[in-house]
């Protein structure tokens, strides 16, 4: 009996029932706290056609980049993308859909998704390319816009911390987009850092309860930082 | 003499307040960290979901986990705190962050602003510009007062696609200080040697202008 342990110890078992067409969320921003591991692992499976929502795009070589490089993803929802020539290559032939969505908006969505929220209104792009199409509505005399929440197929998210039933803590900035993700995917696949005995986490320190988890994998990460900046160049 | 890009940032600097959330978008925006008066305390909120940055890291602080919105790497303050991107568009959103710097490439005299696309070339994203010019209540556009071929890009309607409409209150470009209300750019400062015909001349947009202009002021 399994219970609530919801570790597993192969990326073939963490990423099971993956599908050519599915939704995929993806937690990170720039290559900040992006499930590196899983990435790899559907570069791997060869499974196309994916949809990914996550904030970016990764580069050229490493995060969703590597996915793009092989022509696995037919569409990406994400907030800014343009980092990396392959993207572009792809975008502007026309080989790759692309949906831009205000940052604010994207993480609103998937966090309405996941609380189970169909859509919701907000200010942000009201009057500009991005309120194309979308019920505009008054409240208190301002417009706002009607956005449509996300949901996934999966999500693939990455924790610094899991307990075995999938109670999460984050690390720093890394946290970024990663706990909404947590909540939306149908199937949500973790990778972390390290995995601790059920009970060494604090009640009140976990950043997202594992009612939302699914599966668990331990990883090891390379972390790789894309602007290095640093005080002593200044 | 028009302003350097540090001398926008100095500027702009003269804008904060003493316990003011600020969020600082990319490029000049990102200096006026560097000019924070002495005697006042801000504290710093970067939208992936920092707020209380600190400046860059040293080698032994360096933490691929710690960056800001521009992706570099940073520090974080006594004092500072870090959540989710959906918390951090519901402080900006809600309208707590005191005040918002960020760049342009357009804006006109009823406060529309065009920040982050140019039909025919790439287009990377909004990012977060969209969230923070509908959420801030106070924003403050820097950017230079034309382009390189002496077009203004104080107009009297943007000719690019929007990143807000009727938002933008308050603009420091290299020649001037300006407010926008009531349809038109309100002229309040000039840089330092920089005649107020010079700024009529590179301002395309409805222009008021009071009978004494006073040069800026760099303490």
């Amino acid at each position: 009996m399994a219970g609530f342990n919801k570790v597993v110890t192969s990326y073939a078992d963490a990423l099971s029932g993956l599908k050519d067409g599915m939704t995929v969320i993806s937690g990170g921003f720039g290559l900040c706290g992006i499930p590196e591991g899983l990435i790899a692992r559907i570069k791997e499976m060869g499974t196309t056609s994916l949809t990914f929502v996550s904030n970016n795009c990764g580069v050229d070589d490493f995060g969703l980049g590597i996915l793009l490089k092989e022509k696995q993803i037919r569409k990406m929802i994400s907030s800014y993308v343009g980092e990396n020539a392959e993207f572009e290559r792809q975008y502007l032939s026309g080989e790759l859909e692309v949906e831009l969505t205000p940052q604010g908006t994207l993480a609103e969505k998937i966090r309405a998704g996941g609380a189970g929220i169909p859509a919701f209104y907000t200010a942000t792009g009201y009057g500009t390319p991005v309120a194309e199409g979308k019920e505009v509505k008054q409240f208190n005399k301002r417009n706002y816009i009607l956005e449509e929440s996300i949901t996934g197929d999966f999500s693939l998210v990455r924790a610094w911390k899991a307990d075995k039933t999938g109670n999460l803590v984050y690390r720093d900035t890394a946290m970024n987009f990663n706990p909404m993700a947590a909540t939306a995917g149908r199937i949500t696949v973790v990778e972390v850092e390290e995995i601790v005995e059920t009970g060494s986490l604090k009640p009140t320190e976990i950043h997202t309860p594992g009612i939302y988890v699914d599966r668990i994998i331990r990883s090891s990460f390379e972390k790789r930082i894309e602007r290095l900046t640093l005080a002593d160049n200044n | 003499m028009s302003l350097s890009r540090e001398q926008i940032a100095m500027r702009v600097a003269q804008e904060l307040k003493d316990g003011y959330y600020v969020n600082l978008g990319i490029g000049i925006p990102t200096l006026v960290a560097n000019y924070v008066p002495k005697n006042i305390e801000v504290m710093l909120q970067s939208e992936n979901g920092l707020l209380g940055m600190g400046p860059y890291p040293t080698r032994e602080q360096l933490d691929p986990d710690m960056i800001n919105a521009g992706k570099e790497t940073v520090t974080a303050i006594s004092g500072a705190s870090i959540f989710s991107s959906a918390e951090s568009f519901a402080m900006i959103r809600g309208g707590h962050v005191d005040l918002t710097v960020l760049g342009a490439f357009e804006v006109d005299q009823n406060g529309n602003i065009a920040s982050y696309m140019i039909p025919g070339k790439l287009v990377k994203g909004m990012g977060g510009a969209m969230d923070l010019v509908a959420g801030a209540q106070n924003i403050v556009v820097t950017m230079t007062h034309a382009d390189k071929h002496g077009k203004s890009k104080l107009l009297a309607n943007c000719s690019l696609p929007l990143t807000g409409v009727d938002c933008i209150n308050k603009i420091v470009t290299d020649l001037a200080v300006l407010d926008i209300k009531n349809g038109a750019f309100h002229l309040l400062e000039r840089a330092p040697g920089v005649s107020v015909n010079e700024i009529v001349s590179r301002t395309e947009g409805k222009l008021v202008i009071s009978d004494n202009v006073p040069e800026m002021k760099f303490v």
